[in-house]
């Protein structure tokens, strides 16, 4: 019984997704204001020649710094979670 | 630990990985790549000699302390090259127009010039340091607790 | 190339997300639901990548560029940063799997669901 209402309702979902990506600007045509500029500006500006790399680093580096932080956090926790604890067996 | 016709294979292939994953670290400003790229491709380097030999001889070259300071020391880089424009802005591009890597290229389609980028390459080799030694601490944890062995120093 | 009926890539990244729906809803098996997770993850950044698509454009790099128009560069800055932390959260997703696989035995997600002591 429970599976049936959830077919049924994930039906539903599919069913607004697919409706919904026929609501997007037609692919290969997006508005762009944004890039027009970095694409023309960025050679001047940064004196880069990737224009991708810049974009990470210079114009949007406030998310790699977060995300530095994530990666930095992922790597402390795995470490913490598998240490094995030998001195706890040894007193019981 | 495998044969010895995949031990000598592997130990002749880590040469040119860990030279092509540093090649693509290091030009990141000029051809597609960057600090991310470059690190994944080394650790699959590393994956590939843990598969090779076992990861109990591999923990003798790698110390936990080793790699510790190498991500620590990447994170701090970072850090502080953010902060050294902090006169204008935060993340301010200092270095363009100043000899050390400030060159300005051509407008329009040109053959790359090494010394370009401003902060941008600086900022590559301090990721790329961070993503290495964080991304092969934890592969080299993962099976060195699934094989029953000590991860600890 | 240039005009493709029904918006095909965003078509599959839809239907790429809606099995992983499938997946995470339905399935008891932790690595199941490990391996959903990841499509997941994949669906999102396609998504990502195809909204930026010029028809006939370049890659956005300066260097030694034949003439033409190019993609735009902001999407793929952004599908950068959700590869990078989804690595991040499975690893992390998978150390606990290694620790309740540990303390009980099994891989069964409806076994692991009462707090004990």
């Amino acid at each position: 019984m429970r599976k049936i209402v959830g077919l049924i309702l994930w039906l539903v979902l599919v069913a607004f997704l697919v409706w919904g990506t026929l609501q997007i600007h037609p692919f290969g045509d997006p508005p762009s204001d944004m890039d027009d500029y970095i694409i023309e500006n960025a050679q001047e500006e940064t004196g880069n020649n990737n224009v991708v790399g810049s974009v990470v680093f210079d114009y949007r580096g406030f998310d790699t710094l977060g995300e530095a932080t994530i990666l930095f956090t992922a790597v402390t926790g795995v470490l913490l979670l598998l240490r094995t604890l030998k001195r706890k067996e040894e007193d019981s | 630990m495998l044969s010895k016709i995949v031990r000598s294979v592997a130990n002749q292939l880590i040469v040119f990985i860990l030279i092509f994953g540093l090649y693509v670290i290091a030009h990141g400003h000029l051809t597609p790549g960057g600090g991310f790229q470059g690190g994944a491709v080394v650790v699959s380097g590393v994956v590939m000699l843990m598969v090779a030999f076992s990861s109990k001889e591999l923990k003798k070259s790698l110390r936990e302390r080793v790699l510790s300071i190498m991500e620590s020391t990447g994170a701090l880089v970072f850090i502080a090259l953010a902060f050294a424009g902090i006169g204008t802005a935060f993340f301010y591009n200092l270095l363009v127009g100043t000899p050390i890597f400030g060159h300005i290229p051509p407008t329009g389609s040109n053959p790359g010039d090494f010394w370009t980028g401003g902060v941008v390459p600086l900022m590559n080799l301090a990721v790329g340091l961070k993503v290495i030694a964080g991304l092969s601490a934890v592969v080299l944890a993962m099976a060195l607790f699934s094989s029953g062995e000590e991860v600890d120093e | 190339m240039e005009n493709i009926p029904l918006n095909f890539p965003f078509l599959a990244a839809a239907l790429l997300a809606a099995i992983s729906f499938y997946i995470v809803i339905f399935k008891r098996n932790l690595i199941k639901l490990i391996m959903g997770i990841a499509i997941m993850a994949s669906a999102v950044n396609l998504f990502l990548v195809a909204l930026g698509y010029r028809a006939g454009g370049n890659a956005p790099i300066y260097t030694d560029v034949p003439e033409g128009s190019m993609v735009l560069p902001v999407p793929q800055a952004l599908t950068l940063t959700s590869i990078v932390i989804n690595v991040a959260v499975l690893a992390l997703m998978l150390t606990m799997v290694i620790q309740i696989y540990r303390h009980t035995g099994s891989l069964d997600s409806e076994k692991s669901r009462k707090l004990k002591g």
